[in-house]
């Protein structure tokens, strides 16, 4: 009970903690806007060809013409009442466009996640329990490796091997093939829609589709977990209270999982949520490769097309999503260890 | 486990323990043999290095994994363990064999419950539902006296003080009655009086449910006071064993009279400590130390025993160890006024603290951790500022200048200080000639030359540290040669007050002894005036001419050190002082 | 003491080779990066069409790209822009951040909790994110690369001098240090610098790699670098192109190039870390 209410009341804390944060990101996004190549009102404006008078109008709306302290209340109340501006490439506002992309990204990103933490949490347990071993060997290779190939390398490589000299992957494009038709849209995740829709097929064709880039991403961050999980394990392994509950006779299983484990889950817990947001930045270059319609390669196109407002809001969502994913992290640590109170 | 009528509980036969290291193979145990009787309590007394702890993790096979025994037997109960497998080891741990750790917070999960942690070693050797585990939980916290046991049962580790954890600990020990307890320095990081409570609740428990114990500790009083049998180590080997009385009143071995004269009792003197009687030549020492393979302490277990080093020969001490009483004429020297210290968060470290020093005398300054004496060590030495209050050294007030220019004045050179812990206070990037050239450098403005040079190896020499070790880095010295090294610093611009701060905590008592007569020469040589602070009443006591005793943060009690310790006015002082332990057998109290 | 150093930097090269070689690799890196456009077989920047996408062979080490241009020899003009690019933006970030860390850590107090509190921001975004929109606010062009690597390291560097620091901050010798009569600014640049610069040596080396991966990454995706420079990103990018129809080795020798950089710096980082750490010297 008190428990609950002490990880809710850290919650609460850490939240109201990130908030100047968050103040900062919107002020920084602010000024990289006004720093940015060219007139703002410009990319606003409805199209290339907008006439002289529509962009004066648009400078007018927009409020260039106040001093900048009140253009910066302006465009605080623009993000608040969520008019992120429109995109000359698609020609939508920025937000709508944001949010059909989004569960592409998260999709592919949590699936990543997933993959990365079933393969690197075993793997560094394993090292650490019998360091010294051929396994201990093989996952510091790979970790010295892991953190050495760009992600971009070893996207197109996976595709080189899987999808043109053994044929197993699809055509890396897109979400799903072009012969499978979307299922009906409700959370954006086409994995669960799909389930939802009761279409295995079209189940099938998404997951053969998102196995290849999760895998690249996951590589990515591979190296990094599973380091981290051999170490916290080693070190836990070593520590005090693991040596006390050898000396009392507790079963290995149990020395093993509950003293030794639980305890080196903890440091893990803090890179998964750096990891998570390492991926975050790295789907921009996992989408670009294959292709992804997610949020990254939405800004990036918009980027090279000088289309400034969705690399905008881009950053910014970026920016939440992290301090969200950090907030969790906090939160499920205060769970984890008692150790940490509200302070 | 079926036991051996008559036959020890435990013995152990010529054990060899060998590690691999970087350099190759270590013995730290070379050829040690004892035995405990079932009930009985065997204390292994020995310095850092001197293989004790190594012997008690050998005997449970919790060694490290560099670690293993490579000659010799084990018998507990008359079975022969040496080659038992794990899972052999496994039935006995806990239910056979338990130990308890130094560091108790550590030796305990600290994401698991007290009650969980408690249950666990129970369900190790019994079928026990959760509900069962729970209430013999509550049993056993009852047993070790713990205060309200029944909201213990939920508390995490970091929620109880460390002597609370030691309890925990010693609860979980006794879980499943064995036979044999092995307490490796129980009491190492406790205040004294914690320190007291621990030890009579184990000698308690141990007798109660008659289990052997074998105590490991470097504390000979400690020894001396619970065990009814005593093992000397010294290098992986066992050179005496005896009843305590015995030993202490008439040790056999060398090292055991060096140790048991370094030992303070209630009625030793500084010159008690290291008689010349027992040490060495002081040039032989001077010349063995200087020679270049002389190793550093880390590296060979025979190198921590600095009874060895010079004691300067001019230094027999009968006269001079008895408390001079300094005509109230002598001038002042420092004199504190109402020191506040505050930090944030309302947190009172000092609390309106008064006191004097007059020239070249010297004030100790005790209390148990939290008391808030290294506060009052580093506002005296101006390296951090009041909340409130005066300090006046020499009649100027030295407090208004801040902390942070106070490098500036002409009083820096005359307020030094030596620190607690010996590694900690030497740069490592510097070698010992440059730490001591530090000051001088920047307090004298003397410049690299013959001159210099000279200084530094007088400083060194009357710090007993050989010139042939100036060239040395920290980590290549030996605790005691790295002590040396900061008395040399501190000492090295001449100052008028020296601030103790806790100068042998981290040393062996063998080593204590003689840096505390180094101390008290150069105090008697310069007419130093010192500031004292340590937590050891005995130091205190033989080193001080008066004494302040210290409890959170405020003064309880002060006076002549001989008036203080005979006839202690507070209650405070009388728990510190009866919690002293003083050599001599069970039998002498 | 140098000879000392010296001796000593070879008796742990000695007893673990895998630092040499990576000491070795680095080191070669670097020539080519200097020497590289003198040594090359062919011109990385002329065409040659009739001789496009030819796979490795004895003439074209690792074969040919689109408009026919040794890759070999781009893969080896292209150290000396990958390599320079990392080694400034990490210059920088040291430079600034080791002291400004340094300073936060020592002081506490005001300084450090606004430096606490844009570092937080900073570290807000997702770190190639932020490059990312930098490279896109000044404007894309090479030294902005540098700049905006150089930015998004900042914050680690802070951190790191910050927190080793704060660890000495009341270490015995710092304030044996102010007691011998040093103020607090020699305490930082004599005291505390000098001990936490060996720790920060090991994490440029690690960090380098980093870099590298970074800005390459930024030109993979057309920022920074344009077309006809040779630089690994960039040849990752037009290579890309061909994956599909099995041209591997487009992809394969730069991705192995950056690769192996970033290893040697790596394992040279972990090596370094042995080499400066006065306790393992004998």
């Amino acid at each position: 009970m008190s428990q609950l209410s002490t990880t809710a009341k850290r919650a609460g804390w850490r939240f109201a903690s990130s908030l100047p944060a968050l103040f900062g990101v919107l002020v920084f996004t602010f000024l990289l806007m006004r720093v940015l190549p060219g007139d703002p009102a410009v990319f606003f404006a409805s199209g290339p060809s907008a006439g002289k008078e529509e962009i004066e109008m648009i400078r007018q709306q927009m409020g260039l013409d106040k001093p900048v302290p009140e253009q910066l209340v302006r465009y605080l109340g623009d993000i608040g009442s969520g008019n992120l501006g429109r995109s000359l490439t698609t020609g939508q506002p920025v937000l709508a466009d944001l949010k059909s992309r989004l569960p592409a990204s998260l999709e592919l990103t949590f699936m990543a996640l997933l993959i990365a933490l079933l393969t690197a949490i075993p793997l560094g347990v394993a090292a650490a329990l019998r360091q010294g071993s051929w396994i201990d060997h093989v996952v510091r290779f790979i970790c010295a490796l892991g953190v050495c190939v760009p992600t971009f390398v070893s996207g197109l490589l996976l595709i080189y091997a899987f999808y043109y000299l053994l044929g197993i992957a699809p055509d890396p494009t897109g979400r799903v093939d072009i012969f499978t038709s979307q299922p009906p849209l409700v959370t954006g995740f086409l994995l669960i829609d799909f389930a939802v829709a009761g279409d295995w097929e079209g189940w099938r064709a998404a997951a053969s589709q998102l196995v290849l880039p999760a895998f690249t991403m996951a590589l990515f961050v591979v190296a990094p977990l599973a380091r981290i999980t051999r170490a916290a394990m080693l070190a836990s392994l070593g520590s005090d209270f693991v040596r006390t509950a050898r000396s009392l006779g507790l079963p290995p299983r149990k020395v093993i999982v509950t003293y030794a484990l639980r305890n080196a889950l903890l440091p893990v817990l803090t890179i998964a949520g750096i990891v998570f947001s390492t991926m975050l930045g790295a789907n921009v270059l996992v989408e670009k490769v294959f292709s992804w319609p997610g949020v990254a390669s939405y800004a990036l196109d918009a980027l090279l097309a000088s289309d400034y407002a969705p690399v905008q809001g881009f950053v910014l969502l970026m920016a939440s999503i992290f301090v969200v994913v950090n907030l969790t992290v906090d939160v499920l640590y205060g769970i984890a260890d008692p150790r940490v109170s509200v302070e | 486990m079926t036991m051996a009528e008559g036959g020890p509980l435990l013995a152990i036969e010529d054990l060899h323990v060998t590690f691999s290291t970087r350099r190759g193979l270590v013995e730290a145990v070379r050829g040690v043999s004892f035995s405990v009787a079932a009930g009985e309590t065997l204390g292994v007394v020995g310095e850092s290095g001197s293989g004790k702890s190594v012997t008690a993790f050998a005997v449970t096979r919790l060694l490290d994994a560099s670690g293993r025994v490579s000659q010799g037997r084990i018998r507990f109960g008359g079975e022969d363990i040496t080659k038992a497998s794990s899972k052999q080891l496994r039935a006995l741990h806990g239910a056979a064999i338990s130990m308890i750790f130094q560091n108790p917070r550590g030796a305990l999960n600290p994401i698991r419950t007290v009650g969980q942690q408690i249950a666990d070693a129970l369900s190790a050797h019994e079928r026990i539902s959760a509900g069962e585990g729970r209430a013999r939980a509550l049993d056993l916290l009852k047993a070790v006296l713990i205060r309200d046991p029944e909201q213990r049962l939920d508390a995490y580790p970091h929620e109880l003080s460390g002597g609370m954890c030691q309890r925990v600990m010693i609860a979980m020990a006794i879980a499943c009655a064995p036979k044999l307890l092995i307490a490796d320095e129980p009491t190492t990081g406790l205040d004294v009086t914690t320190q007291k409570t621990v030890m009579d609740l184990l000698s308690k428990i141990t007798a109660e449910r008659g289990m052997a114990m074998i105590l490991i500790t470097h504390d000979l009083g400690l020894a001396s006071r619970y065990c009814q049998r005593v093992c000397v180590m010294e290098q992986g080997k066992v050179v005496e064993e005896a009843q305590p009385l015995s030993l202490f009143s008439a040790p056999q071995h060398a090292y055991t009279r060096r140790l048991v004269a370094a030992s303070p009792t209630a009625t030793s003197t500084i010159a008690d400590l290291a008689p010349e009687t027992l040490s060495p030549h002081p040039e032989e020492a001077a010349s063995a130390a200087v020679s270049k393979d002389a190793p550093a302490i880390s590296e060979s277990p025979g190198a921590s025993f600095e009874t060895r080093s010079s004691i300067a020969p001019q230094d027999e001490g009968s006269g001079e160890t008895e408390k001079r009483k300094r005509p109230s004429g002598t001038p002042l020297l420092l004199e504190v006024q109402n020191l506040v210290k505050r930090y944030d968060r309302g947190v009172v470290a000092v609390n309106d603290v008064s006191f004097l020093i007059r020239a070249g005398e010297s004030l100790g300054l005790v209390g148990e951790s939290g008391s808030g004496k290294s506060t009052i060590s580093r506002l005296v030495c101006r390296l951090i500022d009041a909340s409130e209050g005066e300090i006046l050294f020499d009649g100027q007030a030295i407090g208004t200048l801040p902390a942070r220019d106070f490098h500036r004045s002409p009083l820096r050179k005359d307020i030094q200080i030596v620190f607690q812990d010996p590694t900690d206070s030497l740069n490592p990037r510097f070698n010992a000639f440059d730490c001591i050239a530090h000051p001088l450098r920047r307090l004298l403005g003397m410049k690299d030359g013959a001159a210099l040079t000279a200084r530094v190896s007088e400083c060194a020499e009357r710090a007993g540290l050989p010139s042939g070790l100036l060239e040395r880095f920290p980590h290549q010295l030996s605790g005691g040669q790295k002590a040396r090294v900061g008395i040399a610093r501190a000492i090295a611009c001449r100052p008028r007050l020296l601030i103790l701060d806790e100068p042998t905590a981290a040393l062996d008592v063998s080593v204590q002894a003689v840096i505390l007569q180094l101390l008290d020469r150069l105090r008697r040589e310069d007419d130093l005036a010192l500031l004292f602070v340590s937590h050891d009443l005995n130091v205190v006591r033989m080193m001080c001419e008066r004494t302040v005793v210290m409890q959170n943060g405020a003064i309880v009690e002060q006076g002549e050190s001989l008036a203080l310790f005979g006839a202690p006015q507070t209650d405070y002082a009388r728990t510190l002082l009866e919690a002293v332990l003083h050599l001599g057998g069970p039998t002498a109290r | 003491m140098t000879s000392a150093t010296l001796r000593h930097t070879v008796w742990i090269l000695r007893g673990n080779p895998v630092t040499a070689i990576a000491a070795a690799g680095a080191f070669i890196l670097c020539l080519l990066a200097i020497i590289g456009p003198w040594i090359v077989p062919f011109d990385p920047i002329a065409s040659d069409v009739p001789n496009a996408l030819q796979p490795p062979s004895a003439k074209y080490w690792a074969g040919t790209d689109q408009l026919g241009r040794d890759v070999f020899s781009r893969l080896i003009v292209a150290a000396r822009l990958d390599l320079a690019i990392a080694a400034s933006a990490v210059t920088l970030s040291f430079a600034l951040g080791a002291v400004v860390g340094a300073l936060c850590g020592y002081t506490g107090g005001r300084l450090d909790r606004y430096v606490g509190r844009f570092v937080d921001v900073l570290m807000a975004f997702p770190l190639f994110v932020l490059a990312m929109a930098m490279v896109a606010a000044l404007g894309n062009r090479v030294e902005n690369i540098v700049i905006a690597t150089a930015i998004i390291n900042l914050p680690f560097y802070i951190r790191f001098a910050r927190a080793e620091v704060n660890v000495r901050r009341n270490a015995g010798w710092v304030e044996a240090a102010r007691a011998s009569g040093d103020s607090h600014v020699s305490v930082v640049l004599r005291f505390l610098l000098p001990n936490v610069l060996p720790a920060m040596a090991v994490q440029v080396s690690l960090n380098l790699g980093w870099a590298i991966l970074n800005a390459a990454g930024l030109s993979f995706i057309g920022l920074g670098v344009s077309a006809p420079t040779p630089e690994w990103g960039i040849m990752v990018a037009e290579g890309a192109r061909f994956i599909s129809t099995g041209k591997w080795w487009l992809v394969a020798f730069p991705g192995l190039a950056l690769m192996l950089t970033v290893l040697c710096f790596n394992l040279l980082g972990d090596g370094l870390r042995d080499i400066l750490d006065p306790r393992m010297r004998t």
